[in-house]
Order: structure tokens, then sequence, then C-alpha cells
């Protein structure tokens, strides 16, 4: 079976897709019209409550607009002076740096690697076991942002947190002195359930008679993840570092613990429109900045698909 | 088992056991808290007391807020299972020309609409379409942001069913929708969970946007209820918070414990190619 | 063309229309008098408060006392009137968000709370209208106008118009613990006349182990906190407002500016305060969580600190021996005389208000309610359950002479305090300064910082003409 989670798509040349489809293409037989109707109603729906409302912010980005104050009544056009003054901003830079460093090791490798592993592994569990780690991944993931919080915040409190008392280390600042690690082990405990969770779905597709047969053949453990695993879900592992990465990029929640400090040092692109923007009502200047994140991650997707593709 | 498999094997259970360790760690705050009197950050073995749950049953928006974010999530969950489902399928069988490009644009885009910056045009949009202080508008817009990275994932899902189950049944005279619903969801079912639990996760913590669309306190879910428990200084009320908390995590778990039950995440067999 | 590629083809078009509803067009004047014979009326109220959440005893006050009452009393005119209550109780400014888009689609409750800050930039945002606009000239003929101060109404005015009722006031002082000052020798009737007096009690506690000295809220971790209970207080201590409305100027790099950031430099840089509390996410819960356990010595906090967070029993930080150990004192001006107008003695203070929805179907019976739930009577029923300071000194002398701290704040700081400017720029200046003291406390020189601080207003006044410095 082919992957065919391409862009742009690399089979067939436009012409064919024009004519009337072909059983080669259209083997459900859905033809155009029913096609359209299979697709309508989410893409009613995504223009209307999405697309709309996402182009409307990407004009505010060229105003001043602000939710109160006269430029609330009379927002002007400015150009491109906001992103201009975002991307001549030092903080704007510490900011992108950080929150590249965050996704990295915190989505891409953190989530990534540990979801995998636990999917893979959780499998030869008991069930009973297996549904209590299972459990406790998808709980981390599920507990409002806002409450997570306290629960780090307890976890790693300098004074009386769980981990100095584990540790025998009373009084270290976990939060002051590693920040940026701090916050990259806590998504990593906040998001790997996503990856365990789509994982274990692409690992069910694997055929099963396939895995018998390169464990008839003497196959290593990594030959098998290599040569049977992995062709399989190919797709799968690109859209799990897509979505990941492109949510771990814009994620709020680290705020809540470090509030980006001490002095910007996990100040990540999402705080810092918080900080800058969002906190002083100035809409123009973070629907900009919004706008810089999005052809940051569409940098980071092609690069993405380049390597996966590659591999093929 | 050789001595080096049960090496590997105790090995096996010594990091799953760190793994575990490390997921439940932080959890145990929750666990305590909420029967203790005087909570602070600190984790200290109470002297339980269920004080912390009959002040909190005493907010009369409590047990209402989780009944109104479950409307919100079953809702949600289900819009975005059904038209993800039916647009991934369309778009896995049929090909459009640069459809892969739209998709991940309109995935890109869900990431502004999350943010702050969009909430005047998502609020001026309900305002003008009269969908304010209602339940439906919050489904819609949920839904919006939510699709299309539930489509891209199912897309992939769809990509892997075997088309000659699909021309088999085409054989038998299906129409396309019945191939859709008898044949591939059922292939595809782990997928159709996973979005269904993502899609809740998401719904579930949302604050903002029932914030800022609902008008009526009744309806507001638990999200929003559990913004309330500061002081006017802001200082949080740890013993309802965290009490709250744990009542906020049961229903989720019980639905994904459910989902997990009847539509299984592991899904073997049935394909073979 | 596909299907799909045509419709984000429409929508760009329609979204490229609809950016002209962004602004808003000046409406015309309305008539006042619109509704004031109808017999059957409806009113919302929408307020920051819920029931058994934040705020909880404001939003019961309006569920079981003035919706009840004023509908009792409607009845008897023969008015049929239904009274609904907009809960929220989240935090300040998604509140401020949601109400600043319900006020600019001309929807939302009648009356509105809204904080005194705020009144500014909604009046320029053509959110909120005066009063008299909004009513009539009948609103100046209320009785209740003559029991609220001056500087009271300041709070909710904007270029000497009312715009809305005030709700309350507060006030900043220095709290101290009676223990750990006998402990170091120091008087229980402390009252330091100048910064360097702090400082010396400072050094006294610092003696003592286990003991924070002084917490003088810094960085931008705090937030508004560090400004309201740090720079601002200090600021006026030194003879200057943060925005000078008769000359329109913001303080830049001034001496004023250095001064306080000076004192922030000796109070960390002596170890008399704990600088990693500062930088936490929740540093301020701790810091009251610290002084309820009796390991800080001197704090800087408003009257709201002594009434929600150590009040003995229900406080977020409960300190039950609140009443004998905890003392209180006014802030000192740098030194005798040169805080604002020459005081020797400072504060600011804060406080929210009640306005009327300009779109209001209503305007005579919303005022109507309003004036109700400014009554002696209504005021006098909200505090019932806890006392707090009024904005009308007919209740608060009645209610506030059995407790001793708040009638000190009612008589002896409020007089003295200051407002913060109700500015739309005023959150980023906010920030500005809470990044110097935050750059003070890690170590940065207080003249390095301050230019520091010079540049960050720059940037978000887009130049420096309304910038004081020298």
């Amino acid at each position: 079976m082919a992957q065919q989670t391409t862009l742009p798509p690399a089979e067939q040349p436009a012409p064919a897709a024009e004519a009337r489809p072909r059983p080669a293409t259209d083997v459900a037989g859905l033809g155009r019209g029913r096609a359209a109707a299979f697709v309508g109603p989410a893409m009613v729906l995504i223009a209307v409550f999405l697309v709309f409302p996402a182009l409307w912010t990407l004009y505010i980005g060229i105003t001043n607009y602000r939710l109160t104050g006269v430029q609330a009544r009379v927002p002007e056009i400015v150009g491109f002076d906001n992103y201009a003054d975002a991307l001549g901003d030092p903080t704007f830079h510490n900011a992108l740096f950080l929150t590249l460093v965050f996704v990295l090791f915190s989505a891409v490798l953190g989530q990534n690697l540990l979801g995998f592993a636990l999917a893979r592994s959780l499998a030869t569990l008991r069930p009973v076991l297996r549904r209590v780690v299972e459990s406790l991944v998808l709980l981390a993931w599920i507990i409002p942002g806002s409450i997570v919080a306290f629960l780090w915040l307890a976890l790693l409190d300098r004074d009386a947190g769980t981990l100095n008392a584990l540790l025998q280390t009373p009084g270290l600042a976990w939060l002051i002195d590693y920040p940026l690690v701090s916050i990259i082990v806590f998504n990593i405990w906040r998001g790997t359930a996503f990856s365990m969770l789509l994982y274990s779905a692409a690992l069910a597709s694997v055929p099963p008679s396939q895995l018998e047969t390169a464990r008839l053949v003497g196959a290593s453990r990594w030959q098998t993840l290599r040569d049977v695993v992995f062709p399989h879900i190919r797709g799968h592992v690109l859209t799990n570092t897509l979505l990941i990465s492109l949510w771990t990029f814009n994620d709020f929640t680290p705020f809540l613990i470090t509030a980006g400090g001490p002095n910007d040092r996990t100040e990540i692109l999402p705080v810092y429109i918080y900080n800058t923007a969002i906190s002083g009502g100035q809409m123009g200047y973070g629907a900009a900045v919004s706008l810089i994140m999005l052809v940051i991650n569409l940098i980071i997707a092609l690069f993405y698909i380049r390597l996966l593709r590659e591999r093929r | 088992m050789t001595p080096r498999d049960f090496v590997g094997r105790i090995g096996f259970y010594v990091l799953i056991g760190l793994v575990t360790a490390f997921f439940a760690l932080p959890m145990l705050w929750l666990v305590g808290t909420p029967f203790d009197e005087q909570p602070g950050l600190a984790l200290s073995v109470p002297d339980p007391t269920l004080g912390n749950f009959s002040e909190l049953l005493d907010n009369r928006f409590a047990l209402p807020s989780l009944l109104n974010s479950v409307l919100l999530a079953l809702g949600t969950a289900v819009l975005v299972v059904a038209f993800a489902a039916t647009a991934a399928y369309s778009l896995s069988r049929v090909r459009i020309p640069g459809r892969d490009v739209l998709l991940y644009l309109l995935l890109l885009l869900s990431s502004i609409v999350t943010g702050t910056a969009a909430m005047v045009p998502i609020f001026l949009l309900m305002f003008e379409l009269g969908l304010i202080d209602s339940r439906v508008g919050v489904v819609l817009v949920l839904s919006g942001g939510l699709l299309p990275a539930a489509i891209f994932i199912l897309k992939d899902f769809m990509d892997s069913v075997p088309k000659s189950y699909e021309e088999s049944a085409r054989v038998f005279g299906a129409s396309a929708f019945q191939i859709l619903r008898d044949v591939v969801v059922p292939v595809i079912r782990p997928g159709l969970a996973t979005i269904a639990v993502w899609t809740i996760v998401n719904v579930w913590g949302n604050f903002l946007v029932p914030f800022i669309l609902l008008r009526d306190a009744d309806k507001q879910p638990a999200a929003v209820l559990m913004r309330t428990f500061y002081t006017e200084g802001g200082a949080p009320n740890l013993a309802l918070i965290s009490t709250f908390s744990l009542l906020f995590s049961i229903p989720v778990v019980v639905m994904y414990l459910f989902v997990n039950r009847k539509y299984g995440f592991r899904f073997y067999g049935g394909i073979k190619s | 063309m596909t299907r799909i590629a045509r419709i984000i083809a429409i929508m760009t078009g329609l979204a490229l229309v609809a950016t002209g509803c962004l602004g808003q067009s000046d409406e015309e004047p309305s008539d006042t008098q619109r509704g004031a014979e109808a017999t059957e009326v409806t009113l919302t109220i929408a307020a920051n408060a819920v029931s058994g959440g934040k705020n909880a005893e404001e939003a019961d006050w309006i569920e079981n006392y003035v919706i009840p009452t004023f509908v009792e009393q409607q009845q008897a005119d023969g008015v049929d009137v239904t009274v609904e209550f907009q809960s929220s109780g989240v935090d300040d400014e998604d509140y401020k968000s949601k109400i600043a888009l319900d006020l600019r689609t001309g929807s939302g409750a009648d009356i509105v709370s809204l904080d005194g800050i705020w009144v500014g930039e909604f009046a320029e945002a053509g959110y909120i209208l005066p009063l008299t606009e909004v009513v009539g000239d009948s609103v100046e003929d209320w009785d209740g106008w003559e029991q609220i101060p001056d500087a009271v109404q300041a709070n909710m005015a904007f270029n000497d118009e009312r715009y809305g009722v005030p709700a309350g006031s507060d006030g900043r002082v220095l709290f101290f613990n009676k223990d750990l000052f006998a402990q170091a020798g120091l008087p229980a009737d402390w009252q330091p006349a100048s910064w360097e007096e702090i400082l010396d009690a400072g050094r006294a506690l610092q003696g003592i182990s286990g003991v924070t000295p002084i917490q003088l809220n810094a960085g931008t971790a705090m937030g508004e906190a560090t400004t309201m209970q740090g720079v601002l207080p200090l600021l006026v201590g030194t003879g200057q407002r943060i925005y000078d409305e008769d000359a329109g100027t913001w303080q830049g790099n001034t001496q004023n500016v250095r001064d306080v950031l000076t004192f922030y430099q000796r109070v960390y840089g002596e170890g008399l305060g704990d600088p990693t509390l500062q930088q936490e996410a929740q540093g301020r819960d701790k810091s009251f969580a610290e002084f309820a356990a009796g390991t800080i010595g001197i704090l800087m906090e408003g009257d709201y600190f002594w009434r929600s967070v150590i009040e003995p029993t229900a406080g977020v930080a409960p300190m039950p021996t609140r009443d004998e150990v905890v003392g209180y004192t006014k802030l000192p001006a740098m030194t005798p005389g040169s805080g604002l107008d020459g005081q020797d003695f400072v504060s600011m203070s804060g406080g929210g208000g009640w306005v009327l929805n300009p779109a209001t179907e209503f305007p005579q019976q919303a005022w109507e309610l309003l004036t109700f739930m400014n009554s002696a009577e209504a005021t006098t029923e909200l505090v019932a359950g806890g006392a707090r300071l009024t904005q009308r000194e007919d209740v608060n002398d009645e209610i506030l002479a059995d407790d001793p701290m708040l009638s000190f704040i009612a008589e002896e700081v409020v007089p003295l305090s200051a407002y913060r400017p109700g500015l739309a720029v005023y959150p980023q200046i906010s920030v500005a300064l809470q990044q110097a003291t935050l750059d003070v406390v890690t170590g940065m020189p207080p003249d390095e910082a301050a230019a520091k601080y010079q540049e960050a207003v720059e940037a978000a006044l887009g130049g420096a003409d309304d910038i004081a410095s020298d």
C-alpha cells in the first residue's frame, strides 16, 4: 500500500483527475457529486467558522486595532509595521529560539519517541497493567491546563515540592534554575498521550502476517521495526510529528507554570504574544505575530515532508 | 526463556515502572489535596475530610456545569467524527489537485483561530449569526477549529484501508455510503475512536470559546467554572480547585474507558494484504 | 478551480467586506426617555462575580437582595420588571474582553460592572458614554453623589465626566508581623517616616533565621501586583504620578523612577527580600502563605489582603491570630514631605463601579436600578456579610465603626491616595515598570534599568514626545 500523505501529490498528472474519475482512483465509485457531498459538510463548517475568522484575523494583523481605546473605534491600517516591529524585536528572536528548542525536545523527540515506545510496549503487558499505565498517561493529557499547572507547581515547588522531598534536595528552585528543561519535561508529560493513542491505532494496522513472517526469518527487533513496521506507519509518523509540533508551537500552558520567566527564559512564542500583545489589548500586533508563527510552522512542515519522503 | 531474555524482561518492567512513576507523580497532589482541610502546594497526607466536597456541592453551578461540558463535548465529537470521516474518505478516494496543500493550510489556520487575537472576529461572526449564548454556536466554532486536524489524521487511516475491500463490496451492489459505513468504518475504528477522544479532550479543557460566546451562567461548562474559584485579587482557592479538578477529570476518564472497551484502540485482523 | 478553492475565494471576499465592521461609527445621540413609560421591563446586570466563586458576596447580594427587592418596589408602582443577573467570576482580563465585545456590538447587559482603570479606554473606544448622555441631566440630582468622596467618584470618571457610579474603594498599606517585630526589638505601633526607616526595620528583622524581612512585589510574574503594590505607591512617595494628566506626560527615565528602582536595589541587594520568590509564577500566592505562616516581616498590600487573604476563617491563607499579630501602618513618602502634593504618607487606590450600557432599551429604569443598588440601604446590605470599604461615607461611618482596620483605611489612607491612569496604553507601561524592577532584582544597576525602561515606554508610545525624563 502506498502512503499518500504527500504534499504536493506526486503521482498522477492533474488531467487524470479532471476527467471523470476512473475505477483506479475511485474504487468506491463515489463520483464527483457524492465525493463533494461527503466533503461538503466539513468544508462548510471549516469555511464559515475557521477560514473566515482566520482571514479576518490576518487582516487585523495589518491594523493597529485594539480591544479598547481610540484604536478600537477607528483602527488604522498600518501595513507591515506590526511585522517589522516583531521581526526587529530581540525579545521576539529570543522567543522564537526558545520555541524551536521547546518543540524539538518536547514534541519531536520527547512525545514522539515516548508515545511510540508506549504504544508498542504496552501491547505486550497484561491488560490490567496496560489499562493503568494508559489511563495515567491519558489523564495527564485530559486534565485541563489550569489544573495541570497546579500539579506541576506542587511537584516542583522549591519549599514544599514533591520532587525535592523525593530527591532530598530541599530549596532547589527547579523552575528558576532549570526553567526550560522543566517545561520541556512538563510538555512531554502533558502531550505524550496523543502520540501513544495515534501510534497504538496505527500499529494496529500493521498486518500481523507480516510481523509473523519477520519473526520466522529471525529478524531482530530493530530490523522488524525498520523494515516491517515503519513502512506501514510512515504516514502516521509524519502526521503525528506535524500535529504535535504545531500544537506545541502554539501551547500556552507553560505560562501557567513559569509565567515566561525567570526573565524571559521560558518566554516561548505564545507567551510572547500574550505578554506583548494580548495583555495590552493590541490585537493587531498579536494577529501579526500569529501569522509569522504560521509561516514558521509551514517551513517546519515542508522540512518534515521532505525528510520522510526521501526515505521512501 | 534465556537468561538474557529474562534480564531484558526485568529491564523492561523497570522502565515501565519508571515511566508510570513519571506520569503518576504529579497527580499525587490531585489525590490528596481534595481531602485536605488546609490545602497548599505541599504534598501532605491529610487528615481526611469530605468538607471540600460538600462545600463544592453547595455551589449550584458545579454539577450542571459538568453536564454542560458533556453536552458540548459529545455534540462536538459527533460532528467532528461524522464530518471528518466522510470528508477524509472522499479526499482519500477521489483525487483533487492541491488536496494536501489545502488540508495543511487549513490545519495551520486552525492554530490561528485558537488564539485570543481571533476572538474578536469569532465573536462578531457569531453575533451576526445570532448564535451568542447558544450551545450550538459553541459546538460549531469548536468543530470548525478541530475538523482540519481530524480530517488530516483520518485520511491516513482511510489511505491504509485496502481498496480491494471496497471493490468487492461494489461488485455486490453496495452504495457509497454503505461501503463507508459497513466496510471502511469497521476497519478504521481505532482511528475514529482516537479522533473522538481527542475531540472530547479538546472541548473539555476549552475555556475561552464557551466563555466568550455564552452569556447565561447556567450554560457554562466546567472549564469556565473552574476559573471562578479565585478571590477578587486572583489568589486561588485550592480547596475548591483541587476538589473540582478531581470531579472534572472523572467523566473524561470514564468516557475514555468506555470508548476503549467498546471500540478498542487495538484492532487486529481483518487486514490481509 | 475546485469547489473548495471557490469557497475560500468567496470567504476571502467576505472577510474583506467584514473588516469594515472592525471600527465603529459614532452613533446618533438617542432619546434618553425611550422606554420610560413601559410597564413591562427587562433589565440585566453583568458583574465579574459568581455565586460560590469569585466575589460570591456580590453575586449573592444581587440575586438574593437587589433583584427581589427592586422587583417588589417596581410592582408596587405598577411596573412589571424582570431583572436578570449575568454572572462571570473569572480573571479580570477575560471578563474585560467579554464585556468589551458585548458593548461594541450594542448588546450585553444594561448595567455592567467595570474596573475603574478600564473607564478611560472603554470611553475612548465609544463603548460607554457619560451618564448624562445615557440618562439625561436628572443624573445630577441623585442624592447619593454627596455621600461619595470626589476622589472615589473620579475613579469612575474620564475627562471630568461621570461614566458610572463607583462601588467601593480600597487603599494600600504596610502590613507587618508584630511577633517578629517584638523578637527584633521593634515597636508594635511601628510607623516608619521614610523609606530609610523601612530598610532599618528590615535589617533588624534580618537577624531572625528563616524570616524574609520585606516582601516588596517585583518582576513580571507578579503582573499588575508589582505595579500596584510596589512601584506606583513608591513612585507617589517621590512626588510623581506615573502619568501627569495636566502635562500629558508619562514618567520615563526620571530621578523619581531611579529613586524607586534604587529602593528595590537596596531591599534585594542587601538580602532583605527574597529575589527568587519574585520570579516564581505563583510567587504572590506563596508570599501570602509565607506571611500567614509568620515568615515574612513586612508586606505591602491592599486592605483586600486583610479581608480575604489572611482572614482568620475564610481567607485563602487564613491566619487565626490575625487580629493580635498583624499590624498595619501607612506607607511613608521617600522622606517626610516628599510625597505627592507634599504629603508625608502616600497610597494608591483602585476599585470598580457600575456603568450603564448606552444601548439599553430602558435608560430611565436602568438608572433607577443603579441608584437603588447604590442606595445606603442596599450598600449596607452588601457588606453585611463582611465589612469592607464602600463608596458611601454614610454607610462607612456606620458599618466600619467596629472595624479598626477598615476605619483606618477609610479615614487615614483613602484621603492620601492616588489612582492609576485609565488609558489603553497603561498596561504596556505597567509591564515596562515590572520588567525594570525584575532587572534590578536580578542585579542590573538602577540607572541601567531605568534607561531600558525609557526605551520600552518609547516603544509603547511610539516616540518620546509624551515622556518626562531627566
